[in-house]
């Protein structure tokens, strides 16, 4: 693969950056920070058998001005890539976001708005050179309005509508979408929080999310058992959600 | 916030509040210590006070920088073995140094300066470190090496922790003939035959170790396993390279009494016996040979809830075979001992001021809590004062802090610079403490 992977500084992107490296994957990489990239680069670097060259653009979900000129950069390094990955998102409790209706704003913007946009960039690109695989983490929170995550949750939830939508709309045409849904991964962004039961580690998420790109599917749970978890709650009766503090 | 409670390897746990991010930069600022993977058995990763601040480095864990044709890494403090391993193993590089578990930190390795089977050899982890990058306890950030910053360097190598955090750390891998070991491995009959074989292999092999049967008393007291090995080279060495080793996990947490005398003369008989032949050379992976106890996740659960601590001391060559002897003859006298003893003969001390190893034996046993416990600790710590051996910081939570300066001429030294980088001891841990008389 030639994978672009925005978000693979941090968290379980920088585990699905590693594990492509590792398979002798090229990647270029696109985050927010600089240096920050320049130490991730280094890092695949080091871990790729081949010791190829990881290369790597400012791109922020927040400037959806820089996109296409980071994409355009990508494809430069790359050859014409024919993977992307997008982990990049936010987070937020709840309670801070309903505290702060800008902070609220940003994150919508970002986990959804931008997130679109930027797919629809790369989803042209990789459709004009006859298809690829478009992966993108949504999220668990997206299945059903829940209390503890209205906001967040309803942001993911716009995100998982619409890749069910690409990949209905350009199976066909050669672009496979897999939308990721993780459930609670132990990463610097749930790092204040009290795992739950099933916590997952971003790398044995990373096996589980490379297997699904390469077997080209649509949808993934991750870790596993959550399939079965958000088939309960996918299921629950309204009535029963409204009762339960979940 | 992550767990409001914190606890290392021998299951002592303390209210504390761990930071666990990536970036260790904006971690470390304004906080009161760093930790890894809290291998560490006693409490010198856990914070002075419940409310303190600790980093977590788990997360911090990318390769910098790596050269194949020297075999110099530079990489962030979270960096672990078993990580190290699994990427520079099979391109034919290895640690200069392993401590006996993999699950550890870059940085505990460095903040412990620890020790493997090659210390006769190679010293400790730290003669390898070529430079370190850390936050200072006035938040600044600096460089230090054996030539820049020097006095920060060796006070840092075996410091704990209380210096500044680890940031990064540049060491030297080295080349490995192949991912195998060569391994002769020996029955000895008692403590006797311990030290003179122990003495023998070591000019012959890179690495040495024994397994004492801890519990045995009279004639036989002592007597335990050698393992002596080296990297295997090619043509000894099986085509394949070893398989990555199934993991276990210990299930649950064994009632208190589970490890008692008995269960633990039963498991030693049983273990010394296995060994059939005097003398065995075999080819074997490196994971059993150096991380024999890492085939089992969460081992310390056996000691159940009460927990345990080990203690490592090191006696100096010249003290003689006759104070190990009498060291043994102690340890078994005033009971409390597990299946866990190792000994070890350790090569010249390091330049880390407050490194563990000395030139001598090394022991390490593992004890349950007791109510006893103190008083074993005590009685133990007077007999390493009076043959001029000291403590392992790393394993110990129970040494009085009158006792660690008998034990250690060199504490003036560190104290010395730890007043210059940090004249109000912002960085600080339980241990420190206990041990140093820190604020709470
Ligand atoms: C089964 C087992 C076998 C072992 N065998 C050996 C052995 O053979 N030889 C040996 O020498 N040791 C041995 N040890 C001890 C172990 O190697 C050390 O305790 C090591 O320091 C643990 O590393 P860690 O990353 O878990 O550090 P922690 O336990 O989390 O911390 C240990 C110390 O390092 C400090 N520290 C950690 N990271 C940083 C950082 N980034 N900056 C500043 N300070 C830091 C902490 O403050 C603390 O003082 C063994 C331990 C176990 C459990
Ligand atoms: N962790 C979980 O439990 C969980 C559960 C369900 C879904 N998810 C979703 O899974 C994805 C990955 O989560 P994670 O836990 O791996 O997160 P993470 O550890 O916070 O990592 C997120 C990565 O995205 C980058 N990023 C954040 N905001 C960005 C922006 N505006 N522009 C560009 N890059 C940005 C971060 O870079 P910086 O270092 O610059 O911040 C970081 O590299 C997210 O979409 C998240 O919503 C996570």
């Amino acid at each position: 693969m030639k994978a672009v992977v925005l978000g693979g500084t941090g968290g379980m992107g920088r585990a699905v950056a590693r594990k492509l490296a590792e398979r002798g994957d090229e990647i270029f990489l696109m985050g927010r920070d600089a240096g920050d990239l320049a130490r991730s680069a280094a890092d695949l670097e080091a871990r790729q058998p081949k010791n190829a060259r990881v290369a790597y653009a400012v791109c922020d979900l927040e400037k959806p001005e820089g996109f296409a000129a980071a994409l355009d950069e990508a494809d430069r390094a790359l050859g014409g890539f024919d993977t992307v990955v997008v982990t990049a998102g936010m987070f937020a409790t709840q309670e801070a976001l309903e505290a702060d209706v800008e902070l609220t704003r940003r994150l919508l913007t970002v986990n959804y708005t931008n997130t679109v946009v930027f797919c629809e960039h790369a989803r042209k690109r990789l459709l004009e050179r006859g298809g690829g695989q478009l992966t993108v983490f949504s999220s668990v929170a997206g299945d059903r309005g829940r209390k503890p995550v209205a906001l967040y949750g309803s942001s993911k939830a716009g995100l998982s509508h619409y890749l069910e939508a690409l990949d209905h709309k350009f199976h066909a045409k050669g672009l496979s979408v897999l939308c990721v849904k993780p459930g609670f991964v132990k990463t610097g962004m749930t790092a204040g929080l009290k795992p739950p039961p099933f916590a997952g580690e971003p790398d044995d998420v990373a096996k589980h999310v490379v297997r699904a790109m390469v077997a080209r599917k649509p949808l993934l749970y991750t870790p596993a058992i959550w399939a079965l978890v958000m088939l309960v709650i996918r299921w629950l009766p309204r009535f029963v959600m409204r009762r339960i503090g979940f | 916030m992550a767990e409001a409670i914190l606890s290392a390897w021998g299951r002592l746990a303390l209210p504390g509040v761990e930071l666990l991010g990536e970036n260790l930069e904006s971690l470390s600022l304004g906080t009161t210590l760093s930790r890894g993977m809290g291998r560490s058995y006693g409490d010198s990763s856990l914070p002075a006070r419940g409310t303190d601040r600790v980093v977590s480095t788990r997360l911090a864990n990318r390769i910098l920088a790596f050269d194949a044709r020297t075999g110099v890494v530079r990489a962030e403090a979270g960096l672990s073995l078993v990580e190290l391993n699994r990427l520079f193993v099979p391109r034919g590089f290895f640690p200069p140094v392993t401590p006996g578990t993999k699950f550890v930190t870059l940085g505990g390795m460095v903040a412990s300066d620890v020790h493997g089977k090659n210390h006769h050899r190679e010293g400790c982890f730290g003669a390898h470190v070529r430079s370190l990058r850390m936050r200072l306890a006035d938040d600044s950030i600096v460089t230090c090496s054996p030539t820049e910053h020097a006095d920060l360097f060796h006070a840092t190598i075996g410091g704990m922790g209380l210096l500044g955090h680890i940031l990064e750390v540049e060491f030297t891998l080295h080349r490995i003939p192949s991912p195998w070991i060569f391994m002769e491995s020996e029955r000895v009959r008692d403590i006797d035959e311990f030290l003179a074989a122990l003495g023998r292999a070591a000019p012959r092999w890179p690495m040495t170790m024994g397994w004492i049967d801890c519990l045995q008393r009279g004639r036989s007291m002592g007597r335990g396993i050698l393992m002596a090995g080296r990297w295997a080279e090619p043509h000894e060495a099986p085509k394949e390279p070893p398989r990555a080793a199934a993991e276990l996990t210990f299930p649950v947490e064994l009632p208190d009494w589970a490890l008692n005398p008995t269960t633990a003369s039963l498991f030693n008989t049983a273990y010394y016996w296995r060994h059939t032949q005097q003398r065995v050379e075999t080819i074997v992976a490196p994971e059993p040979f150096f991380y024999p106890l890492d085939a089992i996740l969460h081992w310390n659960r056996v000691y159940g809830p009460r927990g345990f601590t080990q203690y490592q001391c090191v006696l100096p060559r010249a003290a003689g075979p006759a104070a190990v002897r009498a060291f043994m003859e102690l340890l078994t006298r005033l009971g409390g001992a597990s299946p866990l003893c190792v000994i070890k003969d350790c090569g010249p001390e390091g330049e880390g001021l407050l490194s563990f190893p000395l030139e001598g034996t090394s022991i390490a046993v593992d004890m349950a809590i007791s109510p006893d416990i103190q008083r074993i600790v005590d009685r133990l710590n007077e007999f390493v004062i009076a043959a001029g051996g000291r403590i392992y910081l790393t394993k110990d939570r129970f040494t009085r802090p009158e006792h660690f300066r008998a034990m250690e001429p060199r504490l003036e030294r560190f104290f010395a610079v730890r007043e210059k980088w940090d004249p109000h001891r912002r960085l600080r841990s339980a241990q420190s403490v206990r041990l140093f008389g820190d604020r709470a």
